[in-house]
């Protein structure tokens, strides 16, 4: 059965029909071809397809586009302008805070999303508020120190907004 | 300690510059497989068999075509009408690339439904009925040598058990009769368990052929595309694919491990599809597909180690049965089925060794397939690690003095060790005193009986590993008989940039980074002015691909002599530029001189421009040069890590408190990089020491094959690593560089081990295998108190 649906995708609106059982994750991807948010598991577990919605981090593979009807949606692709950096884009670099790069937009979208609640997190809260992310070639400690750089960063923007 | 011969702006060898690859990554705008859209594309879903061992009665095929949008079902008897059904496994076993009567293992592949998309192929693949006949599996591989066992393999000519081959190395007799006559003699069964790389991008492909130009176009999640394109023609070359028509594309990979070395039947089903079809058909692997198929480890070891009552070790014998489930397919040099198994004698200086091993079919998934160290060096330095820790309690010795007595001396290299190989370089001693101090040893160890006298449960665990990377040298190490060299080709253009391709593939490595380092530090030209590409048949230069930590020690080698070839090409132009002889003519670093003039110079930019626009008379234009390399031995990269642990006695709770690793792989290219594959490469140590294994129960059925019960470490399990480094160049390679990213998935594992099994022998406990859960704690807790 096909549904209409419209979400605010990157400050964009889109209309489009899908399947009710459409994943959100693959109507970003496919339909949207935003192929920055990744699939790496079935279980909702490796926190690949991890987006903004309505602000907040949200795993977009356990979640139907049906449901997101009426939603504003950020993926990495809208993190940033075009050739600009977010500050968790620039300290993933500065940190190297990313190999093969497959789990980065997650990690960047959920840290976001981290670092919205808990501006100043200590190591072990960067830890557990990333754990739902799985990455397999960093062993997180460039990860984390990314974040740490980014929290700073993004501190000191507010501080002279 | 390297000193850096380049200014940071050109970023050759020793700087830790950012990584030119890293921007699409953190955009969004890599371009991994599944990123693939070609016009008319289908997606493939594979049926996979719920029974470990059966027999397929039949495939009914009608349900799943009545479905709008399914194309076809293919099954291995579409395949065999033109002798595609089997394929070879890069060890020369054979495996099938679709069944026709038999299915060997849970989740194999048993037929493939084409759609118009993936949604339409899942209810498909629902929908085709295979009527199965279950028959008892063979999980346990002991069981397999039995000799009511019922013979697996019927298909292979001459197969008359489940016994896929004996090896051995070493002197059998004079070992046994060390043993025998030893003072001390410790030993031990270690099992290391199947485990799965789990790359977070699983596998998966786009094929497409084109009818009219009958050309194949794969993008493929590949670590060796030039190794795929050959076998693909080997493969399907009877119906037309030859290899000239072939072009792999290795797009940006998810990580690799290993995982991404063999060929898998999806792969070969796809092309087939294709090529059947005449449109592309994309297969992408879930990650239950994933985490079910293809395995690293599952080596049952007997190990003996003898040393004299005060501790030097005298000799070491293995006997190890390998379960390889249904097909060998490891990813191994022919002459070398076990790999690089024969490291095992490990960093100690003794005479006497032997190792042997007996490999057996079960119904399992084919094993073999690497976890971050293809060669089998973790087998190897798990058991002789865990050994010397045993000897070292058995003795009532502290296993880093133990260690220090027993070290290769530095100036024993090149040392020729029992088992055959000649490593090249290393300061074993330097090495381990310095994580010794790093960690702060002695002190650990007055904590240590502190804690002790309280009851409390504290352990330290040692490991210094060697390691062997770098394949070839072609003369001993080939995969599917083509020879193990790697390839680098630069173009520097007239305007004095350059771009170099490569024979490897990087699948988070860095190598766009590396590479253009390498470049710089031969010719001066800055990094940021080098692209390098990879992956692409078509254009890049033959060679072996990325596992085995080889890239460095060939394809980084092979940049370098490429680069020396086009200096001294600059040579002769320089000189024809200043107007002196070529001997007159003096190199630093970017730059071309006249000996005791050096005023009077040309940069290397200077004379790319004169290459294409004022050549000398009678030379070859063009500044372009390439190069093959043979490595004329392997590297031996090596470390010294030490894991401090807490064990709550009433849980079985593990907490690790410390944990540093000092490697010594030889010059550095980019600290920033190297430091980053240790840590990645710690924490794939730490999951199989704690957290990972593939378990099977009775019938053969796959117990935690989701990410649910699988449990790959999260930032919360990996501890906050501590790395430092020793440096031992390699005296054999152009840039004294050895390879890193599998040392810390080798050493770690018994780090951890020993730490734990150090905290538990209080309590008598002498061995435990991994992965080392708190379950597992509790119960031997239980057992001993």
């Amino acid at each position: 059965m096909k549904h209409e649906i419209t979400v605010t995708i990157n400050g964009e609106s889109v209309t489009a029909e899908v399947d009710s059982r459409l994943l959100l994750v693959h109507f970003i991807r496919e339909n949207l071809d935003l192929t920055g948010t990744h699939i790496g598991c079935d279980t909702s577990n490796c926190g690949a397809c991890t987006i903004l919605l309505d602000g907040k981090s949200v795993k977009s593979c356990t979640y139907l586009a049906v449901r997101a009807d009426g939603a504003e949606i950020t993926t990495i692709e809208g993190v940033a302008a075009e050739g600009t950096n977010h500050p968790l884009q620039q300290a993933f670099h500065d940190q190297h805070g990313l190999h093969c790069g497959f789990c980065t937009p997650g990690m960047i979208m959920r840290s976001l999303d981290l670092l919205k609640n808990n501006p100043d997190p200590s190591e072990e809260e960067i830890r557990w508020g990333i754990s739902g992310n799985l990455c397999r070639c960093t062993g997180y400690n460039n990860i984390v120190k990314s974040v740490q750089q980014a929290a700073k960063e993004m501190q000191n923007q507010s501080e002279t907004v | 300690m390297f000193k850096c011969k380049t200014s940071a702006e050109v970023g050759g060898m020793g700087h830790s510059v950012k990584r030119k690859e890293d921007a699409r990554f953190l955009h969004g705008k890599g371009n991994y497989v599944d990123d693939v859209k070609l016009p008319g594309m289908l997606t493939m879903v594979m049926v996979r068999s719920p029974y470990a061992y059966a027999k397929i009665k039949s495939i009914k095929k009608d349900k799943a075509l009545a479905i709008p949008g399914v194309l076809a079902v293919i099954t291995g008897e579409d395949l065999a009408q033109y002798n595609l059904h089997w394929m070879p496994t890069l060890l020369s076993d054979t495996q099938m690339v679709l069944p026709t009567d038999t299915v060997m293992h849970q989740s194999q592949e048993v037929c493939a439904v084409i759609a118009t998309d993936r949604y339409v192929a899942v209810d498909g693949a629902e929908a085709v009925e295979v009527d199965y006949e279950p028959m008892q599996a063979i999980v346990d591989p002991y069981k397999a040598l039995d000799e009511d066992a019922p013979l697996l393999r019927p298909d292979k000519e001459g197969q008359k058990d489940n016994q896929i081959y004996h090896w051995e190395r070493g002197d059998r007799a004079k070992t046994d009769a060390v043993i025998a006559n030893a003072d001390v003699v410790v030993k031990e069964r270690i099992y290391l368990p199947r485990i799965h790389v789990a790359s977070i991008e699983t596998c998966g492909c786009v094929a497409s052929y084109d009818k009219d130009t009958q050309k194949l176009l794969v993008y493929l999640t590949t670590q060796a595309p030039h190794a795929i394109r050959t076998v693909v023609a080997l493969v399907a070359g009877h119906v037309g694919l030859s290899e000239e028509k072939i072009r792999i594309i290795s797009p940006d990979i998810g990580g690799g491990f290993g995982g991404k070395v063999p060929v898998y039947p999806a792969y070969v089903v796809a092309i087939a599809a294709s090529f059947l079809i005449g449109k592309p058909v994309k297969w992408i692997e879930d990650r239950s597909e994933n985490l079910v198929n293809g395995f690293a480890r599952d080596y049952h070891m007997d190990c003996e180690l003898a040393a004299t009552k005060d501790g030097k070790i005298q000799a070491f014998k293995v006997s190890t049965l390998a379960d390889h489930g249904y097909t060998d397919s490891s990813a191994n040099p022919s002459k070398y089925p076990t790999g690089m198994f024969s490291i095992c004698t490990g960093s100690y200086d003794y005479e006497h060794a032997f190792a042997e091993l007996d490999a057996v079919y079960t119904n399992k998934a084919p094993g073999g397939v690497a976890y971050r160290c293809s060669f089998r060096v973790t087998e190897a330095v798990h058991a002789i690690e865990r050994m010397v820790d045993k000897l070292a309690a058995k003795i009532d010795k502290d296993p880093a003095l133990l260690r220090l007595e027993n070290f290769i001396k530095k100036e024993q290299f090149p040392y020729d060790s029992p088992l055959g190989w000649s490593y090249d370089s290393g300061d074993y001693e330097a090495t381990l005193k310095k994580a010794m101090d790093m960690v702060g040893y002695d002190d650990y160890k007055k904590e240590q009986a502190e804690k002790r006298k309280e009851g409390k449960l504290m352990g330290i665990g040692l490991c210094t590993f060697t390691e062997v990377v770098g394949a070839g040298p072609s003369k001993d190490f080939d995969i599917l008989g083509i020879a193990m060299f790697d390839s680098a080709e630069i173009r520097v253009h007239p305007t004095g940039k350059a771009m170099a391709r490569f024979g490897t593939k990087s699948q988070g490595q860095g190598h766009e980074t590396t590479y253009a380092q390498i470049l710089a530090e031969e010719l001066g030209i800055p990094y940021t002015d080098i692209e390098i590409e990879e992956g692409d048949t078509d254009t890049a230069p033959y060679g072996l691909g990325t596992y085995a930590s080889r890239s460095t020690p060939t394809a980084g080698a092979a940049a370098a002599i490429a680069a020396r070839k086009l200096k001294d090409k600059g040579k002769k132009i320089a000189a024809h530029l200043l107007e002196v002889s070529e001997e007159d003519i003096e190199w630093e670093v970017g730059k071309y001189f006249v000996k005791g003039a050096p005023e009077k110079s040309k940069t290397i930019q200077d004379v790319a421009f004169a290459a294409y626009t004022n050549i000398p008379p009678g030379m070859e234009p063009g500044f372009e040069a390439t190069h093959y390399y043979d490595p004329p031995n392997l590297t031996f990269p090596n470390g010294a890590y030490i894991c401090v642990v807490e064990v709550e006695q009433e849980t079985g709770a593990i907490d690790v408190k410390r944990f540093v690793a000092i490697d010594d792989c030889g010059n550095i290219i980019n600290p920033m990089i190297v430091e980053g594959q240790v840590h990645g490469g710690l924490t794939q140590g730490i999951a199989p020491a704690m957290y990972e294994g593939i378990e099977y129960d009775d019938e053969g059925n796959v117990l935690n094959g989701t990410l649910m019960d699988y449990l790959v470490p999260t930032a919360v399990e990996s501890p906050h690593w501590e790395t430092g480094h020793t440096i031992t160049p390699s005296p054999h390679h152009p840039l004294g560089a050895k390879g890193v990213a599998e040392s810390p998935t080798v050493g770690a594992p018994p780090a951890i081990a020993n730490a734990i099994i150090d905290a538990l022998s209080p309590l008598g406990i002498e061995h435990l295998d991994i992965p080392i859960t708190p379950a597992k704690v509790w119960e031997a807790i239980q057992a001993h108190t």
